[in-house]
């Protein structure tokens, strides 16, 4: 079968669960107001799985032989997401609709702009520095834009508050990957092992401790932990990666501990964090710090294993108050364990680790380092902004504000999500053409195909 | 590369092990825990958006109800009949975690988390949950009729059918209504009443000497140990008698000679009542107060620490058996020593006489109905004791139609209907005056319904025969013509 009809067939599933979850949200609203029953919501459903089909149709021809299975699991978990914030409320379902379809028009524009994405390192060092601009927009006067104390967003006025956080991180990789595409071989070679520690000349690892510096200085800057973890570990993944060397994540490590501790102890902000992550359920800290991270936890033990089912969560106090702070952004995981359980979480985030293995499998398949370091470095920050969140929100780490992708409500996080599918499709298919004359046969993808097929009932 | 981004793959596995390991802490294995931390409030929240159960009288009177709050999407509790019921039906302030009376022993019913099994049905119908309604055993009219007799004096007045155990009549004065117990400071007010004591409820956690409706005790111990018969006359009458080194009179100052038991019951005599007390000695009385439900809590279907036990209770106010040294057993087998007992105690002695020596269970519930009107429970009438063999309560019941007939219990005659009972009049202050007259009975004698005991705190010479004989004579009409 081919990779195209695999991915039609992978949409199966997304279709159902889009399709049921709906119907589960009808079934428990029903009680409410039989009215709000209209075929205006069901079409949503359908207009969603038309766009997936659209999605599908467009790689058909742009992408042929890109991976079969990274649309189809992307398309589960963005089901999932918009039943869930159905469930929270109508409208945000509609508003994350819409940013569904801009963010397949950017993906298609990725797909079309950036065909030859390896012209993306001619521009490293603009991609760098503008990323690091980008992240350190929201602590400028008006259009920056403080939640929780962190400063992670941008106000766009009357259309959204931009993160940069999830644009930087692509931008970050993209750098990464293409620095140490070049400095590799010299980071390996040139270092000298001091007390069986292999340490790299300081040349090349200079740059390196300027990402470091980087990530602290994001920490006091932004004030988040979890976008700062992020971003250091996909630098330390793709250090590993490209270098073979342990001992520079175990030095990497120990830096941002030693960072991390300091900023832990002497910065307020980060230091109520810890406080509240240390003693979550602390009384004394549960109407102020410790009240979204406590909720979380309690969200959780009602789910169980089962969980209370779509619609079953309480999400507001009989007064109206917000029981469960950002549900829809942050705690969005909180309220996925409340409604479908230890049972459902686990599905979704199996679904993310099969994605994170298929983005490290197109990482394996990638014939040149560039493409391979650039595959490796957007499922590793992918895998992680997933830790962070999912870890924040069940207290493995402090909580931060940042999204579950293509789950949580917001428009940045899936218009950049979006291009890192984009990316990593891209990559796909060009590890996976069949041979070099395939490059030739892009301008019939028909032919290609062919081939593709011929060669598949050879094996 | 590839070897490193295998190890690299297997470093995510283990991270997202590291956070399917903590969502299932949070959400199986440390879930109870999260739930019973008192900062969670979402069982809190639950239960007020579940429509409690009503709580109804036997005749269908509407006594608790779930009525929508002003403010946010919950439910509050009204009492239509306000303090009438204050004290059977007791309230719930779910807010504040506070329940009393039948709403907090009838919780789980009034609640609705007894029909988890409905519930599922019920939510795919698109039905939410609610309470089921508990209909009590409680007369409307005849609580009426009781609250006006005490008017407002410190006593209680409690009567049940002695054949099943239903609770007819529960009535602590002064009383309370549970619908300003919402407000904080109110409750605290009412709590802070020591002199009326309002929130305490005087039938089942009022513990009075019983004076001499104990003799009705004393009188089935010694009919049915065999130690007397009702016209042997085998007592001596005669006043003063020492008891325990002290000398004992007969109230009224009568010495009337050589008598049997049905005269000594008829006229009160507290001397033959003392001598009968030593002779059936301290074990036999231990063993009879214990057959009709001395200390232990009574088996009401009532909140646990909103009852005592009776009994002889030491100077620390802890019960003491009666064969401690410290009881005087002459003095206890006229109902006065240590001896503290709750008026529910005595109209279960009553009770028991009545329905032939079998005491039943007294209940306050006679349903569970769900919000459909099914029935899901009926609390059938259940045997808790046989105090006394058929014969002794045939032979108390004549000796208690005497008392009511020509002894001192004539107050509480009724036209047409044989009333058996037995007065006392228990001295709570010798040197003032101050008495506590009490009267149990039971009517008709051959037929007994109801079995009643009145008592009322603190009179100024007041007699059982003359304050709390009237008062279960008006209770007793109310009922019988019903």
């Amino acid at each position: 079968m081919s990779a195209r009809n695999r991915e039609l067939l992978g949409l199966i599933p997304a279709s159902l669960l889009v399709t049921a979850g709906f119907a589960a949200v009808f079934i428990e609203r029903g009680s409410v107001s039989q009215n709000q029953l209209s075929d205006l919501s069901l079409t949503y459903g359908a207009v969603f799985l038309g766009l997936c089909l659209a999605a599908h149709v467009f790689l058909r021809i742009a992408l042929p032989y890109a991976d079969p299975y990274l649309f189809p699991l992307v398309a589960v978990l963005a089901c999932f997401g918009l039943v869930m914030i159905y469930r929270i409320d109508d409208t945000l379902a509609r508003q994350q609709a819409q940013w569904f379809v801009v963010g397949l028009l950017l993906f298609a524009a990725t797909v079309l702009f950036l065909r030859d994405y390896r012209k993306l390192e001619q521009y490293r060092y603009l991609i760098a520095a503008g990323s690091l601009v980008l992240l350190c927009l929201p602590r400028l006067p008006v259009i920056g834009a403080q939640v929780n104390g962190a400063y992670l967003g941008i106000r766009i006025p009357g259309v959204m508050v931009f993160q940069p956080t999830e644009f930087a991180k692509l931008g970050i990789v993209v750098f990464l990957a293409s620095y140490l595409r070049d400095t590799r071989q010299v980071l390996v070679i040139g270092a000298r092992r001091v007390l069986g520690v292999t340490i790299p000349p300081l040349k090349h690892f200079g740059p390196l401790l300027v990402i470091w510096g980087m990530a602290m200085l994001l920490l006091v800057v932004i004030r988040d932990l979890g976008s700062s973890l992020m971003f250091f570990g996909a630098f330390l993944a793709l250090l590993y990666v490209a270098t073979n060397r342990l001992s520079f994540v175990v030095i990497g490590l120990l830096l941002f501990a030693v960072g991390g501790w300091y900023l832990g102890t002497h910065v307020p902000h980060v230091m109520d964090r810890v406080d509240v992550w240390m003693d979550p359920l602390n009384p004394q800290r549960y109407p102020s710090e410790g009240f979204q991270i406590a909720n979380s936890l309690f969200a959780q033990a009602d789910g169980g294993l089962f969980g209370r089912g779509f619609g079953g969560a309480m999400l507001t106090t009989p007064f109206d108050k917000p029981l469960l702070p950002a549900a829809q952004t942050d705690l969005v995981y909180a309220l996925i364990v409340n409604e479908v359980g230890l049972a459902g979480a686990l599905a979704v985030l199996a679904t993310y680790l099969l994605f994170v293995q298929r983005g490290f499998k197109v990482a394996l398949l990638a014939r040149d380092s560039f493409s391979t370091l650039l595959a490796v470095g957007l499922s590793a920050v992918f895998a992680l902004q997933v830790f962070v969140i999912v870890g924040g929100v069940t207290n493995v780490i402090p909580l931060t504000g940042v999204t579950l992708p293509f789950i949580s409500y917001g428009g940045s996080s899936i218009l950049a999500n979006f291009v890192l599918l984009a990316l990593l499709l891209l990559v796909s298919d060009r590890a996976r053409r069949p041979d070099e004359r395939g490059a030739k046969a892009l301008a019939s993808p028909r032919a290609g195909a062919r081939r593709a097929r011929t060669r598949s009932a050879l094996r | 590369m590839n070897v490193a981004i295998m190890r690299l793959f297997g470093a995510v596995v283990l991270l997202f092990l590291i956070l399917v390991a903590w969502t299932s802490r949070w959400s199986v294995f440390e879930a109870q825990a999260l739930r019973d931390n008192p900062l969670d409030k979402r069982p809190l929240f639950a239960a007020l958006r579940v429509k409690r159960g009503a709580i109804r009288a036997a005749d269908g009177t509407v006594l608790a109800r779930s009525v929508r709050a002003r403010r946010g999407d919950i439910w509050e509790r009204d009492y239509p009949t306000g303090s009438l019921f204050g004290h059977p039906v007791g309230y719930a302030n779910l807010i504040q975690g506070q329940l009393s009376g039948l709403e907090r022993s009838r919780n789980d019913e009034l609640s609705g988390t007894t029909s988890e099994l409905n519930s599922i049905i019920d939510q795919l119908q698109g039905k939410r949950r609610a309470g089921n309604t508990v209909v009590t055993t409680l007369d409307p009219d005849a609580q009426r009729v009781a609250t006006e007799q005490l008017s407002g004096q410190k006593g209680a007045i409690v009567a049940l059918d002695p054949r099943s155990g239903a609770v007819k009549v529960l009535v602590s004065s002064p009383g309370y209504d549970p619908n300003v117990v919402r407000d904080q400071d109110k409750l605290a007010a009412l709590n802070q009443d020591n002199a009326n004591a309002p929130l305490f409820d005087r039938v089942t956690q009022g513990a009075y000497p019983p004076g001499s409706t104990f003799k009705v005790v004393t009188a089935a111990a010694a009919l049915d140990s065999g130690e007397v018969t009702p016209d042997a006359p085998v007592l001596d009458g005669n006043t003063p008698r020492i008891v325990s080194g002290v000398p004992l009179r007969n109230d009224d100052g009568v010495s009337r000679g050589q008598i049997d038991l049905t005269e000594a019951l008829t006229y009160s005599v507290n001397t033959a009542f003392a001598q009968l007390g030593e002779r059936l000695g301290k074990p036999t009385m231990d063993d009879y107060m214990r057959r009709f439900g001395f200390y232990e809590r009574p088996p009401l279907d009532y909140p646990k620490d909103q009852m005592v036990a009776s009994g002889e209770r030491g100077a620390n106010g802890r019960l003491i058996p009666v064969t401690s040294p410290q009881v005087d057993v002459g003095r206890m087998a006229i109902g006065q020593d240590k001896l503290a007992v709750t008026p529910l105690q005595m109209a279960m002695v009553a009770s028991a006489v009545a329905n032939g020596g079998k005491l039943m269970k007294p209940h306050l519930t006679d349903k569970v109905v769900d919000p459909d009107g099914r029935t899901v429970k009926t609390v059938e009438p259940e045997e808790h004791s046989r105090p006394i063999s058929e014969q002794t309560a045939a032979q108390l019941t004549q000796m208690m139609g005497r008392v009511v007939e020509e002894g001192t219990g004539t107050a509480v005659q009724l036209p047409g209907i044989d009333v058996a009972g037995k007065t006392g009049t228990a001295e709570t202050n010798p040197a003032q005056d101050v008495t506590q007259p009490w009267f149990i009975a039971f009517a008709p004698a051959d037929d007994p319904q109801i079995a009643i005991a009145v008592t009322v705190e603190n009179t100024q010479n007041g007699f059982g025969g003359t304050v709390a004989a009237p008062m279960a004579r008006e209770v007793l009409t109310s009922l019988l013509d019903g």
